[in-house]
């Protein structure tokens, strides 16, 4: 194990009747790292990103998280210790603003929110921050515009800044640009690697470019386990990986 | 957002309107009619607390009416232990308001922490299904209460509760109280839902995996305000109980929970006014339907007034989703 690993998965593993989702899944992201997995549609992706988050619990294995062992902490208890996620399916609050949208987060991050009287439109401890996080992922000028009508590329820019206003340690990003053209893609790409540094990051992606332009670190996942684990260019010159997965792409849709 | 100008001055002329109405009433000798305002005023209020979780929220409660009756129910027993002189846990019995009143809403309170916590564990078809089945267990329990009257429920020998300095026993300051009352948890709840505790509710209904991906702990805001709701249901319910100096299990029974929510949905889903119209509406429907009937020669079938008012409301949920504030605020720009 990394000394300074902030989290560690040791042999994760979470089945679904036969189907083995995740299989002895071991995996290390360090402070400040950006670690990429990768992995063809159906490997286990996002069952292995809802064991990190608490969303699901593992079958076998220990999550370790800054040296805690959380493998049973609930998941809305995560955010708070520096675990945040964002979705791989758009997770906003479409009847919210822009605005209200992060300032809902930023509040859920400033505690507990038994507050029944100052409005929270006019709370500039709320609407400050949040401006803020909007104009990090160049929403500043939808601030207003209700979420469910932003373009989906602006939605997940919105994800984006409503996981920044928890202030995490680590974001663990799911596809943050599943969906997106080539330019908003190029543009979420630049985003990220401003964060670089300074919050450590998971990121499962299927862009490949946008993968090996960003990561420290690539694991690659085929059918619920670990077939490779290295620096960028090592991953695209591994055979087993050619053969697992570069070459192929025709498997079925991972998610309900 | 801060309520524009021009909004505060069509609510004020509303209020002030409101006041005037039984002063109106009895201007043109229809002062039967103030019993139906009060009902209007009360109902609104219960409507208006079942919007809270329903409309806000999204908690689909199909038993509210669990709370009105539990408060009602507060001060029909102490009124009916008042008039005997016997004592209850050995506690006498009492007509004042002041020590009646707030009782009956912190007992309301109680039963909805109780019921919310057990019902909050279920989602969606189960939790309707679950407030459903806790409301009815509490019409058998009044039913089952034989000491005060079991099905009959309890009459109020006593008259009203005693408030000093005012007379409810007149029908002019008891609707007035209730209007009081009324617009003074309207302003409430209009600054609950801005607040960062509504914000939450709000965000709630609309994605609460999400809540708790941002790590919200949904639950325990969810139950804070089901105990809200309740307890102002339960208010409303002394209200009414006061009104009509009776008590009985139909305060408690599904159709009076089915009731409160189709006056949510039929005045306007999440707004402030919406479920004051919607009382009002329904509650109007209901008196003058049967004479409509009768006006158009159909007098033998005045009984059946709900086949004009089943249509009426499909129709609403239909085409004016926004409910009857919904299709009077079209086009103008509201949220």
């Amino acid at each position: 194990m990394h000394s300074d690993a902030l989290l560690s998965i040791r042999g994760l593993s979470k089945s679904f009747g036969a189907l083995k989702a995740s299989d002895n899944i071991t995996l290390d992201v360090d402070d400040g790292e950006l670690h990429a997995v990768i992995g063809p549609n159906g490997a286990g992706k996002t069952t292995m990103i809802a064991q990190i988050c608490g969303q699901l619990e593992p079958d076998t294995g220990t999550v370790l998280f800054a040296g805690q062992n959380i493998t049973s902490v609930p998941q809305q208890e995560r955010p708070a210790i520096g675990l945040v996620r964002s979705f791989q399916i758009t997770s906003i609050f479409p009847d919210f603003t822009a605005i209200e949208n992060v300032a809902m987060a930023v509040q859920l991050n400033a505690g507990h929110s038994f507050q029944f009287i100052a409005p929270a439109a006019t709370d500039s401890d709320l609407v400050g921050p949040a401006k803020t996080h909007l104009e990090q992922v160049g929403l500043a000028d939808q601030a207003a515009v209700m979420a469910f009508a932003l373009s989906h590329g602006q939605q997940r820019r919105l994800e984006l800044a409503m996981a920044l206003a928890l202030k995490p340690r680590l974001l663990v990003l799911d596809e943050p640009m599943a969906g997106m053209g080539a330019e908003e893609t190029a543009g979420v790409v630049q985003f990220l690697k401003g964060l670089k540094g300074k919050i450590s990051m998971l990121l499962v992606e299927h862009d490949m470019d946008a993968v090996f332009a960003l990561a420290d670190r690539v694991s690659v996942l085929v059918y619920g386990r670990v077939i490779a684990s290295g620096a960028p260019q090592d991953i695209r010159r591994d055979q087993a990986v050619i053969d697992a997965y570069l070459g192929s792409g025709d498997e079925e849709e991972e998610h309900a | 957002m801060m309520p524009s100008a021009s909004k505060i001055a069509v609510a004020g002329t509303i209020i002030l309107l409101a006041a005037l109405l039984p002063y109106g009433l009895i201007a043109i000798d229809q002062e039967y009619l103030i019993g139906l305002a009060s009902r209007i005023v009360i109902y609104g209020l219960a409507a208006l607390s079942l919007n809270f979780i329903l409309g806000y929220g999204g908690m689909v409660s199909f038993g509210h009416a669990a709370y009105f009756g539990v408060g009602a129910y507060v001060v029909g027993i102490l009124s009916f232990h008042a008039f005997e002189g016997s004592t209850l846990f050995g506690v006498p019995g009492s007509d004042s308001a002041l020590f009646v009143w707030p009782l009956a809403i912190l007992l309301s309170a109680f039963a909805a922490l109780v019921l919310g916590y057990l019902s909050l564990r279920t989602s969606g078809v189960y939790f309707i299904m679950i407030t459903l089945a806790f409301a009815q267990m509490l019409y058998f329990m009044f039913v089952s209460l034989e000491r005060y009257g079991g099905d009959d429920g309890v009459i109020m020998y006593n008259g009203r509760n005693q408030i000093p300095g005012l007379d409810l026993s007149d029908e002019v300051t008891l609707y007035l109280v209730s209007l009081v009352v009324l617009v003074i948890f309207m302003g409430l709840f209009a600054m609950l839902v801005r607040s960062r505790f509504g914000m939450v509710l709000r965000a709630c209904k609309q994605n609460e995996a999400r809540m708790l991906a941002l790590g919200c702990n949904v639950q325990r805001y969810k139950l804070t305000a089901f105990v809200i709701a309740g307890s102002v249901a339960g208010l409303a319910g002394v209200l009414n109980a006061n009104l009509t100096e009776f008590v009985s299990p139909d305060y408690v029974h599904w159709t009076k929970s089915g009731d409160l929510m189709i006056m949510v949905v039929l005045g306007g889903m999440g707004t402030i006014p919406g479920p004051v119209i919607g009382s009002g509406v329904f509650l109007a429907l209901e008196e003058f339907l049967p004479g409509l009937f009768e006006l158009i020669g159909l007098a033998a079938y005045k009984e059946h007034w709900r086949i004009v008012f089943g249509p009426l409301l499909i129709l609403v949920v239909l085409f004016a989703r926004g409910g009857i504030l919904g299709l009077m605020t079209k086009g103008k720009s509201d949220a």
